[in-house]
């Protein structure tokens, strides 16, 4: 029955914010089957759909581990975004500027760079909140911006391609892209198995039960002798260091370079898919697969429906508001009482 | 503090040297800098006004966001100001009411709640956005006879649009109400102390709808002024992070409306001391690290001023009534 309630409520939380959506599209004057006839087909119907679904997923599943993990911990890390564009900057660099390397040495190498300044930038936040108080949601959204300014500083300067008018780096070389089997994206199974290793770390090892009692209760994990500083900077750097592997697999995989456009809003999706999911590893899973499916087919329907793909935003926003707001539950008994998702909240 | 008074003593030596030396550009940058520091003042007192009484408000940012997008669609729409700064603060207090809904009477995680009106209000605003819309004007200008032609005072404080001087009465109006009135003290008592508020029979529960609904309103204004008085336009991100720094700026105040102004109106110097520097290029950095430096400063503010200060000690935590 709880396995049952913990998937009802997701469940009629995206219910609801479709309906919600086809309103808005019915208030613009647009048909809303068409559009999500023409969105699900787009991204579910073919294999070449499902291949650009689950393309699109892999970073939103690295991402959504990311606020995952901390999650857990007792930290909102809504700054996967700037980790995410450290980390795909990174790699950028690793894989166009280091010359000479097979790929077995080169392509490692790219997303390691990748995972490091991710880490990096996580570790920042992580330490400005152990060792002075300083709340992770201020920290981790000014980073953000810090980040996204610092990668258009360099793609406009010191990274540029040379001999182009774009503000971008040169492309990354072919011994650093990540190959791609029967035209899936090899990272969506890295994903996948990182999803896996984070449930079992939480299911069964001592630092994630440690890494948990932090997040339900700091005062009573310090009393057991659990450093409370050391679980936050792990789960900081954790987070920081998968949410840069999610840039530098977009990066050496798909984009192939940095470029100041470089889709930032998978940080925030990630934010979304780990509340959806209700802060279980497995569940990011379906949940990116879906975001992912949205994201990718969200053009499509423009040109069926003349809706904007904005109206995706919006139903994800919705989504996000009914699953974390009591909101269904107060309507709907039986399903009340699912736990609910708590951060640290903002003193210490 | 002393670390506060020496900030202040260098900034106020640093004001009156420059002055010295050159009062034109002096005068100009420090009234740039009340520009630059008011809204974020603004929005720090929309996190004082609901963390005073125990509630964490993180969507500041989003009711920046979506009452200045709704101030200026609807300006736009009407061709005028004062409907467009109506609809504005009301669309502030709304995103208020929703805090208390999520916050006081379903209990949610703060920090969630204030995130979700953040996610809400992107959503919101980029869906409905429309490119190519304008208002006829923005808020004029208004000289104060007299207090105008006092040297360096008269332009820094005594020559803005009404907002301006809307905003910084209402600051100083929010200090006296804040501890000189019953209001004040039954609304810091509920922020420290709940139950015993409670037992001296104020309602918790209604105080803080109402507190948190006149901050949103504060927001609102706030957006407006941005929007219909400062720039004029509205594109997607219009807020830009600026309800966060408002945030750390609540903090460095110590949750006083006059120490967040003060927080606000040094930020907004460094910022348009920064500018000038740009534009007379004494030194050139790149755009890119101009844009950046009130990020960094916010990251520095909280990291010098955290830990020293201290909290509403009810901030955070739903209010149950005890069962007798």
């Amino acid at each position: 029955m709880k396995y049952l309630r913990s998937w009802l409520l997701p469940a009629i939380a995206l219910l609801v914010a479709f309906a919600v959506g086809a309103l808005m599209m019915k208030i613009q004057g647009a048909n809303p089957f068409i559009a999500y006839k023409s969105l699900f087909t787009s991204a579910f119907g073919s294999s070449a759909g499902i291949a650009k679904t689950l393309g699109k997923a892999t970073p939103l599943i690295i991402s959504g581990l990311a606020v995952t993990i901390c999650l857990r911990a007792g930290l909102f890390n809504i700054g996967v975004q700037g980790q995410l564009l450290a980390g795909a900057l990174a790699s950028a660099w690793a894989g166009y500027a280091i010359k000479g390397l097979p790929t077995i040495i080169h392509l490692p190498l790219a997303l390691l760079f990748g995972v490091f300044f991710g880490a990096l930038t996580g570790i920042i936040a992580g330490a400005l909140k152990a060792f002075r108080g300083v709340h992770e949601v201020i920290t981790t959204i000014m980073l953000n911006s810090i980040v996204l300014q610092l990668g258009e500083y360099l793609a406009y300067g010191p990274f540029k391609e040379p001999g182009q008018q774009l503000a971008r780096t040169p492309e990354v070389l072919n011994s650093a892209k990540i190959p791609q089997i029967f035209g899936m994206p090899l990272g969506f199974f890295l994903g996948v198995a990182l999803a896996v290793i984070a449930w079992w770390v939480f299911k069964t090892t001592t630092s994630g039960f440690r890494m948990e009692t932090v997040g339900r209760n700091k005062s009573a994990a310090w009393y057991a002798g659990i450093s409370v500083k050391r679980s936050i900077l792990i789960s900081m750097f954790v987070g920081g260091a998968l949410a840069g592997l999610g840039g530098a697999i977009e990066t050496l995989g798909v984009v192939g370079r940095y470029e100041p456009a470089f889709n930032g809003g998978i940080g925030f999706d990630g934010i979304t898919i780990a509340l959806l999911g209700r802060a279980n590893p497995l569940a990011v899973i379906p949940g990116s697969i879906l975001f992912g499916g949205m994201r990718g087919a969200g053009a499509s329907m423009q040109f069926t429906a003349g809706v904007s793909p904005d109206i995706i935003d919006l139903i994800l926003a919705i989504v996000l508001f009914l699953v974390t707001a009591p909101l269904i539950g107060k309507m709907i008994k039986s399903i009340r009482d699912t736990e609910q998702i708590t951060t640290g909240g903002w003193g210490n | 503090m002393r670390s506060r008074w020496l900030m202040f003593a260098i900034t106020f030596i640093a004001i009156l040297y420059f002055y010295m030396r050159d009062s034109l550009v002096t005068t100009s940058v420090i009234g740039t800098a009340i520009t630059f520091g008011l809204p974020l003042a603004m929005a720090a007192m929309v996190g004082i006004m609901c963390e005073r009484t125990g509630i964490v408000n993180i969507g500041i940012e989003g009711t920046l966001l979506v009452s200045s997008f709704v101030g200026f669609f609807t300006a736009s729409a009407s061709g005028n100001l004062i409907l467009g700064l109506i609809s504005a603060v009301a669309m502030g207090a709304i995103s208020g009411l929703l805090l208390s809904l999520l916050a006081v009477t379903w209990k949610m995680d703060q920090i969630i709640a204030g995130t979700i009106i953040n996610i809400l209000a992107t959503g919101l605003t980029s869906f409905f956005y429309k490119q190519g819309h304008t208002i006829p004007s923005t808020f004029p200008e208004v000289d104060i006879p007299g207090l105008s032609s006092i040297p360096f005072f008269g332009p820094v404080l005594f020559m803005h649009g009404p907002l301006t001087y809307a905003g910084i009465i209402l600051i100083f109006v929010l200090w006296v109400a804040l501890y000189k009135t019953p209001w004040g003290l039954r609304s810091r008592a509920v922020g420290e102390h709940p139950s015993s508020a409670d037992t001296a029979g104020v309602s918790v529960i209604k105080l803080r709808y109402l507190n948190v609904a006149i901050a949103g309103a504060f927001g609102g204004l706030a957006g407006a002024y941005l929007t219909l008085e400062l720039v004029g336009s509205w594109d997607r991100g219009f807020s830009a992070g600026k309800g966060f720094t408002a945030l750390a700026l609540m903090i460095f105040g110590r949750w006083n409306p006059i120490g967040a102004l003060g927080a606000a109106i040094f930020f907004g110097t460094a910022q348009a001391v920064t500018n000038q520097l740009m534009i007379t290029q004494v030194v050139t950095i790149p755009q890119q690290f101009t844009n950046m430096l009130p990020y960094v400063l916010t990251i520095l503010i909280l990291a010098i001023s955290a830990g020293k200060v201290r909290a509403p000690a009810a901030e955070g935590q739903p209010y149950e009534k005890e069962q007798a």
